[in-house]
């Protein structure tokens, strides 16, 4: 299994315990990722919020980068998944729009390669038996909610892989690694990544709307697959904690921490130590690491 | 040369205003065997019609043109006329020169153009009409019942009271329907095991009603007053000469299974009856989880059964019955509101639907009455009520208004505040209470039980602790809104039967986009399908309270039993005829026609020489021709023709519009 | 909000034309909209907008432009389709806020949440410059527009020191290529805005093929 790999620009920043960890797990599960030559950003959310052909323009330079590789996009990152996703979907049906977007990149896309977003193809294209056979470590007594954020589940006519109100993909992941997971009402609510740094007290909320539903449903963790997510619900706790004199101590993995860590590598490795909440004293207490 | 005398209507300025009356006339006086023109601004009335009569008389016409409405309107008004004055029905034709020009036209003079070619092309035809005559044919005098809720039990005690026999057909184990699994009735509150229960002993006790429970409808063939039905009677294993109805038999029953009835919030036996009112009290055996199909052992029931009445080897019937009139009376499904995952319901145990709480506020139901959660059994202090629940819901398939779950919702609100003193939140999008003391209870519901009401749809219900926090916007407020319930009522829409579709193929009547049967006229036969003698009562033809459905359901019984009370029916001759000296035989005619109305036939022929040989011809079965057309467009000798629509007509019509 | 009376004769046929062009470029029926408020609810953020997003669609369906672009509601909307997922008339509500901050920016309207608009500036400039985003040089000049100095320096430093934040940028070999993209959409939107300032049609891709 071969995929053209777009790891995006946070991955090369702020989440680059995502990128060594999506290597390290993909690597362990035979997926070969195959880094699209000199990729660009996507634009994220700030290109469509203002230019709709912009929004267009940036994935599709890389999506036809793809195209050249013969190979479908693979994102660990639900924002860039979504715009790649997005930019497929609206060229899809409309050659008027394809050839404009060709135009105005220089190269001609043709909208022939697919994207996923890594966790379907972890959870669905690869699937949870083959994922359990490879635990070394299974991660026992771990209680995580995972946490979908808008991203990756939405707009369904998009994304379309998993159910847009109650999720299950990533549960399954988790369980195959010996982890429990808890049935949670927040899974898909957004945390206002786009905001983090224009209204922070936005975010601070919608991220104390979040993490207290984690905390209430009894989790010991949050599990994601967004580097804005975790940005956000990790570099940002401290701040709702001061903002609303609340304590909650709630690590927030990427999946492919966890899935590391029970496929048995070392959790020095793991990139732990950049956490805000660091979540090493959480699994030794598991005997987990 | 034919006398042909053409009348054109005004229709006061429906036609007149978009066509030139004086400019159709002039143009009709001089085409070919017209010998009368005269106009008259509205044909169709007692003097138009005289008219019509005193021209045939005086002008000795021997054939008539009415160029007016749609011959769907006045066709039979003008036959009789004709007739009236001693011409053959059938020596008329109609120029519609107002549904198909006048009313579609914005310009008089192409308006005036059209009508006097539609003018032109009746003239011509008419040349060609023959007399023809009706024929008469035999009526079975028996009605057919499908469906045993409220709309085939009213429909089969109004046929059974008029002195006419009637079979009704229930797929279920007992008749009652949705009605018997609802508590409180609006806008009285009757109680409606109350006022059912007694029509299902009507039903059952009348000497002109045959009760087929646990069966259902295979095939229909035939036509108006001379159906014939192939009923499946499926296997109750039970000996219902024998059974009693004591109830041994379900209560030693080791198998427990969620009941149908109690929508799954209650329990039943592999042998059952759905619920104690149950008609007939005789139960069923279900073979799929009875422990003894599926095991070969167990046998309880037929041990402990006083009466010998367990049958395990009975087998399913196939019953073949005449019928001279069919009412179609299968009712509605309550939706499942699974995919709705933002509300979640199977997600959350305490997010019900409505049909649920029926069951939850029911003296028979699994809590008696007693309305308690179904997560704990704590009985709810808060109760959301979510109104439009699949209905009006375009993303979610059911465009339509659910039209009766304004009203159950307001009864809900009522209950609840009565029995257990919850507080009731609804969240509607319009309140629509078009009914007799329907507004009357809405207000009652929000002064004399202080339901609060809130316009807007829920977008998220979630757990919170024990409570289901209910996210809405209140519009009139313009602020996002949160009730904390103990319960969550979703008003669920009223969906066509999962077999409603085969049904209708199965009775050859039409079906719309959702599946809900098709009446003849949307305001002028209701009652009708557009296969003559189906008809249709209830929810089966659209989302209906019961106040409505039972209207309709006499409604139709009474379109029936006028069928059933004629001695003859007369048929259309508008219906094929096979000229057998050029039929080829190759009966391509028999697989298109939509009827079965064509069959091959030997017939023995004289040719040169003074032999005899035998020949296959087609033959049209002239009762079930429907004059649809279909097999003269296949017949290759043209030796396939309708009367009155001959291949000569129609050629006469394109001579008329086209040279 | 100040109590105006909206006088709805006023607006006229440029209020449907609004309308309309809204439809167009989101590629949705605006019109389906019947105000059932499920966006509004289910909107994380609408708490904090001027007006809730149903009220939004309303004033584009009475062409109310003025009150539509200048609401603080587009700039604070965060795309996350809740609204859209949702939608019982398949109104795609997150494309009509996008389409709205675009022609609020593309036309002038004053900014009602500054500091986001700021963001997404400084964001695509970072883009434009080097082909990736670059947090550290993005939340720089994002700070010299907004004048917020202080805030976020404790998680600044931090990521800095956890090495999530880098000082240099990653500078693509095609960052030439990307600005080039940059370019070639402003001189579009320019001939755009130009040819529907005098009048003559626009062809809105949105409007073709995809539904």
């Amino acid at each position: 299994m071969k995929y053209a790999y777009y790891p995006g620009c946070s991955l090369h920043s702020t989440a680059t315990e995502y990128e060594e960890t999506t290597r390290t797990v993909c690597a362990t599960l035979g997926v070969e990722l195959a880094e699209i030559p000199d990729w660009n950003c996507c634009g994220a959310t700030s290109a469509h919020a203002t230019n709709h052909l912009l929004s267009l323009a940036l994935p599709a330079r890389d999506l036809a980068k793809a195209e050249q590789m013969g190979l479908d996009v693979v994102a660990p990152c639900a924002a860039c998944y979504n715009r790649m996703a997005q930019t497929i979907h609206e060229t899809k049906d409309n050659e008027v729009l394809r050839h404009k977007v060709s135009q105005v990149i220089g190269a001609e896309y043709q909208g022939t390669v697919k994207a996923k977003s890594l966790l379907e193809v972890l959870a669905a294209d690869i699937g949870p038996k083959v994922v359990e056979a490879k635990v070394q470590k299974p991660l026992k007594g771990l209680k995580v909610a995972a946490y979908y954020g808008c991203l990756l589940v939405r707009p369904p006519a998009v994304t379309g892989w998993d159910d847009a109100e109650n999720p299950q993909s990533m549960e399954r992941l988790m369980t195959a690694l010996g982890a429990e997971t808890v049935d949670w009402s927040h899974k898909t609510e957004c945390c206002g990544a786009s905001l983090t740094i224009s209204r922070t007290d936005i975010v601070a909320k919608l991220t104390h709307d979040i993490l207290d539903a984690a905390k209430a449903a009894g989790a010991d963790a949050i599990v994601c697959a967004c580097p804005m997510c975790q940005a956000n619900l990790d570099g940002r706790q401290g701040l709702v904690e001061k903002t609303y004199k609340t304590q909650y101590h709630l690590p927030v993995f990427y999946f492919t921490q966890l899935m590391s860590l029970a496929f048995g590598k070392e959790p020095y490795k793991l990139g732990f130590a950049r956490h805000s909440i660091d979540p090493r004293e959480l699994l030794h207490s598991k005997e987990i690491a | 040369m034919r006398r042909v005398g053409v009348f054109v209507c005004w229709c006061g300025s429906n036609i007149a205003g978009m066509v030139d009356i004086e400019q159709v006339k002039a143009a009709a006086a001089k085409m070919p065997n017209v010998v009368y023109v005269e106009d008259n601004k509205y044909t169709c009335s007692e003097p138009g019609q005289a008219a019509i009569q005193k021209a045939i008389k005086e002008q000795n016409l021997d054939r008539v043109v009415v160029a007016a409405c749609s011959p769907r309107m006045h066709e039979n008004t003008f036959r009789r006329t004709v007739s009236g004055a001693g011409l053959n029905a059938y020596l008329l034709e109609i120029a519609n020169i107002r549904e198909h020009c006048s009313w579609v036209h914005p310009d008089k003079a192409a308006g005036t153009k059209k009508a006097v070619d539609l003018v032109r092309r009746a003239v011509y035809k008419v040349a060609k009409n023959v007399p023809l005559q009706r024929a008469s044919i035999d009526v079975t005098k028996k009605a057919l019942v499908i469906g045993g809720g409220i709309a085939g039990i009213q429909a089969a005690l109004d046929i059974a009271d008029a002195g006419q026999p009637v079979v009704i057909v229930e797929k279920t184990p007992s008749i009652g329907g949705h009605m018997a699994q609802l508590d409180k009735t609006f806008p009285t509150l009757d109680c409606s095991a109350c006022i059912l229960t007694p029509k299902m002993v009507d039903a059952a006790q009348n000497q002109n009603i045959t009760l087929m429970t646990w069966s259902e409808v295979e095939k229909v063939e035939g036509y108006i007053g001379n159906f014939t039905v192939t009923i499946r009677k499926k296997a109750r294993h039970i000996d219902t000469t024998k059974c009693t109805g004591c109830g041994i038999c379900w209560s030693k029953c080791p198998a427990k299974l969620p009941s149908e009835f109690d929508l799954g919030l209650g329990q039943r036996k592999a042998i059952y009856v759905p619920f104690p009112q149950a008609i007939p009290n005789k139960p069923v055996i279900d073979e799929k989880n009875c422990i003894y199909f599926k095991t070969g052992k167990c046998k309880a029931c037929q041990i402990f059964c006083p009466a010998g009445a367990i049958a395990f080897d009975q087998k399913d019937e196939l019953i073949e019955e005449k019928f001279g009139a069919i009412i179609v009376a299968t009712g509605y499904e309550q939706w499942d509101p699974s995919p709705y995952g933002e509300y979640g319901y199977g997600r959350y145990k305490d997010v019900i639907t409505g049909l649920e709480f029926e069951r939850l506020v029911n003296a028979s139901g699994p809590t008696e009455g007693k309305i308690k959660r179904p997560s704990d059994g704590k009985i709810p202090k808060d109760v959301v009520i979510i109104q439009c629940v699949g209905s009006r819901d375009e993303a979610k398939g059911i465009p339509y208004c659910s039209k009766t779950c304004c009203m159950y919702s307001a009864k809900h609100a009522i209950l609840l505040d009565e029995k257990i003193h919850a507080h009731p939140y609804v969240f509607y999008m319009d309140v629509r209470t078009p009914g007799k003391g329907y507004e009357e209870f809405y207000k009652r519901a929000t002064e004399e039980h202080h339901a609060t009401y809130i316009r807007g749809r829920v977008s998220k219900v979630y757990q919170k602790g024990d409570k289901l926090v209910c996210l809405g916007e209140d519009t009139l407020l313009g602020k996002k809104v949160a009730v904390e319930a103990d319960m969550v009522i979703l008003a669920s829409a009223m969906v066509h039967q999962p077999a409603a579709s085969k049904l209708a193929q199965t009775l050859g009547i039409s079906y719309d986009q959702n599946h809900f049967y098709t009446e003849a006229h949307a305001k002028l036969r209701p009652v009708e399908t557009n296969t003559a003698g189906i008809f249709l009562a209830g929810a089966c033809q659209g989302p209906k309270d019961i106040p409505e459905t039972v209207a309709q359901a006499s409604a139709a019984a009474s379109k029936a039993i006028g069928l059933l009370s004629k001695a003859k029916l007369e048929t259309e001759p508008l219906v094929a005829q096979v000229n057998e000296g050029i039929c080829s035989g190759c009966l391509w005619c028999k697989p298109i026609c939509p009827y079965k109305a064509i069959d091959g036939k030997v017939i023995k022929e004289r040719i040169a020489g003074g032999k005899t040989i035998e020949r296959t011809v087609a033959s049209v079965n002239a009762s079930l021709c429907q004059g649809c057309g279909a097999c003269t467009v296949a017949c290759r000798t043209g030796a396939m023709n309708v009367l009155g629509f001959t291949n000569e007509h129609i050629l006469a019509e394109v001579d008329a519009l086209c040279l | 909000m100040e109590m105006e009376v909206l006088n709805l004769t006023a607006v006229g046929p440029a209020g449907a034309a609004f309308a309309a062009q809204v439809g167009a470029e989101a590629g949705t029926d605006v019109f389906s909209c019947y105000q059932c408020g499920k966006c509004s609810a289910g909107c994380p953020i609408s708490y904090a907008m001027d007006y809730q997003p149903r009220q939004i669609m309303r004033l584009v369906q009475l062409g109310l432009k003025d009150e539509a672009l200048k609401s603080s509601t587009i700039w604070l909307c965060a795309s996350c389709a809740t609204c859209t997922t949702r939608c019982p008339r398949e109104v795609e509500i997150a494309t009509v806020m996008d389409t709205l901050r675009a022609m609020a920016r593309r036309e002038g309207y004053p900014y009602k949440e500054r500091n986001i608009a700021a963001f997404h500036r400084a964001f695509l400039n970072a883009v434009a410059g080097g082909g990736r985003a670059y947090e550290l040089g993005m939340i720089l000049s994002y700070k010299m527009a907004t004048f917020e100095l202080i805030k976020d320096i404790d998680l600044g430093l931090t990521w800095l020191r956890q090495g999530k934040l880098k000082f240099f940028p990653e500078r693509i070999h095609g960052a030439a290529a990307v600005r080039d993209i940059f370019d070639k959409v402003r001189e579009i939107e320019r001939k755009e805005v130009a040819a529907q300032r005098e009048g003559r049609p626009v062809a809105h891709e949105g409007t073709e093929g995809h539904s």
